[in-house]
């Protein structure tokens, strides 16, 4: 395999494995939450790394996790007070959180890979220098077998909850009702919202991981009005924004995950600005045919008045 | 005389945050009839639903329910067979979904966690959305829908759901006429093969004319009983005026 080749795979899987979901947090509007929770994994990264002492280690995995769930669960309980408002929540908790996991970084783990740089911007380009042996035989780049775990088990949390997901989301009363706990779905999609943010920590960085999770998502959104297409759709988003921006950026000789961001933002806004259904384009058509119609009845009374 | 109630609510009281939304409230809902909930803004109606509901952990009382199998069990063991309408206004009808999408989620219940809906489902979406009037729209967007159009689609969910009690919060505000018309008849229908049906209502005007039963609320229980008794002048008037005084109290 190329390493360009390599490169590529790698990022598709990072891409695709956000994006997924990603399709939930837009359409429930917590994609501020996730942004904060991609940031505060890092403080669950680096507490891990203190007690394992090994990057390698799944504790470091589980630990960042449970950091990003608890994110959740401190900015719930501070929204609940309602003695401020729900953004606000978020502004204390993620500043904070992330804050002393770049402290920690940089007073404590200085020698080793955990560097600020890394961490904030991710790499893309070294992730084939990483690699996994099974038996002295060459498995491929780690961060390719790791995003693909994480990409099955997200899969996998859509297809089992497809159903639950789709209720919640749309009418959590509802779903209260027949018994299928909001609460439980919302902890279930935060935890692999966590597990994604920190898998994709390492080839992308923990500043763009919410690129990745909600722009793939918001363009599919503007160009469909049914579920499982908004989800196909994203898929493909992701592809595409991940091929081209890895393209870009060998041409350009530059940072990859952050040419894909970009990539995936000047696709989402060109989703936007021309979508056929929901498109900004169309947006003004429509309203100069709503202004049209106007004219024409306020013609039709002044006529009748005279 | 209780096993003509569907639900029995007992010395109900619910607060949040240790104000007292509802007060010792104790009322039946008689089975096979249509019964209305009347009373102010912040009265506690919808408080009084989400209870019934499960939704809200009252801090004294009880709730039960009861059909022609079981005799006063809790919310959790009768959920499969109550219905719920919630205001329209509660989602978002951007949602990517379309008509028929919405009304399966009325057969989610039955389902249970992880079974996805099958062909039988989708025919019983299909007949609930001809019982509302809707047959041409199973797969029509919902944002598409008009405010009446709405309300129905929610109606044709709680059909879906096959259950024997229906609890609806004001099914019938920012309706038109039609719709109102079309669900009215549809809930009398419901009580006509004796299905206990629940509404929140607002508008005193057609009290009178559409139900059997009345239960006034203004925290507490003001008045209840069948329409000829209790749907007097004097308890309106109770009803209406008091909220004034009530919820401040005396210091």
């Amino acid at each position: 395999m190329s390493m360009i080749f390599e490169i590529t795979l790698v990022a598709v899987v990072v891409a695709v494995a956000c994006a997924l979901p990603g399709v939930f947090l837009v359409l429930r509007g917590t994609t501020m939450v996730s942004d904060a929770i991609t940031h505060t994994v890092l403080l669950g990264i680096v507490l891990a790394f203190f007690i394992t002492q090994d990057l390698n280690s799944p504790l470091l995995m589980i630990g960042a996790t449970l950091v990003g769930v608890a994110t959740v669960w401190a900015i719930e309980a501070l929204q609940q007070t309602k003695l401020l408002s729900n953004d606000a929540a978020i502004g204390i908790i993620f500043p904070l959180f992330f804050s002393i996991a770049i402290i920690l970084i940089t007073r404590y783990a200085g020698n080793v890979h955990l560097d600020v740089d890394a961490v904030l911007m991710g790499e893309l380009a070294f992730s084939p220098f990483r690699r996994l042996m099974f038996l002295g035989m060459d498995l491929g780049p780690r961060a390719l077998w790791t995003m693909l775990i994480i990409l099955f088990i997200n899969c996998l949390f859509i297809f089992l909850f497809y159903k639950e997901l789709k209720i919640t989301t749309f009418d959590a009363g509802f779903a209260a009702a027949l018994g299928f706990s909001p609460v439980l779905v919302h902890y279930g999609l935060m935890t692999i919202v966590s597990l994604t943010a920190v898998g994709a920590y390492d080839s992308v960085g923990s500043i763009l991981v919410v690129g990745f999770m909600v722009g793939p998502p918001l363009a599919a959104y503007l160009m469909t009005n049914k579920l499982h297409v908004m989800i196909a759709l994203t898929v493909l988003m992701a592809l595409v924004n991940s091929v081209i921006g890895v393209q870009l950026a060998f041409m350009l000789d530059t940072t990859i995950a952050g040419m894909i961001a970009v990539v995936t933002g000047v696709t989402t806004l060109t989703v936007f600005v021309f979508s056929p259904k929901k498109g900004l384009i169309k947006a003004f058509l429509n309203r100069r045919k709503e202004q049209k119609k106007m004219d024409q009845r306020l013609k039709t009374i002044e006529q009748a008045g005279r | 005389m209780e096993n003509n109630k569907a639900i029995v609510i007992d010395h109900l009281t619910v607060a949040y945050d240790a104000k007292p939304v509802l007060w010792n409230i104790s009322c039946g809902f008689n089975k096979a009839q249509l019964t209305a909930i009347i009373g102010p803004n912040g009265a506690g109606k919808s408080t009084l639903i989400k209870s019934m509901l499960n939704f809200i952990q009252p801090i004294t009382g009880s709730i039960a329910f009861s059909t022609m199998e079981d005799e006063q069990v809790p919310y959790k063991k009768m959920k499969n067979k109550i219905a719920y309408v919630p205001q329209n206004t509660t989602v978002d009808w951007d949602f990517p979904a379309t008509v028929l999408d919405v009304v399966l989620m009325g057969r989610y219940g039955h389902l249970g966690w992880l079974k996805r809906p099958g062909k039988k489902d989708k025919n019983v979406a299909k007949q609930m959305l001809l019982k509302v009037g809707l047959p041409t729209f199973a797969s029509r967007q919902i944002s598409q829908l008009s405010g009446g159009q709405r309300q129905r689609v929610f109606l044709a969910r709680a059909l879906a759901q096959e259950a024997d009690i229906y609890i609806m919060d004001e099914p019938l505000s920012g309706v038109d006429m039609k719709t109102e018309h079309i669900i009215m008849k549809l809930l009398k229908k419901l009580v006509e093969e004796g299905k206990t049906v629940i509404v929140v209502h607002h508008d005193l005007q057609t009290v009178e004319e559409y139900f059997d039963h009345v239960v006034f609320i203004n925290q507490e229980v003001i008045a209840q009983g069948s329409i000829q008794g209790a749907f007097t002048k004097d308890n309106i008037d109770k009803t209406y005026h008091q909220d004034r005084n009530l919820g401040e109290g005396e210091g």
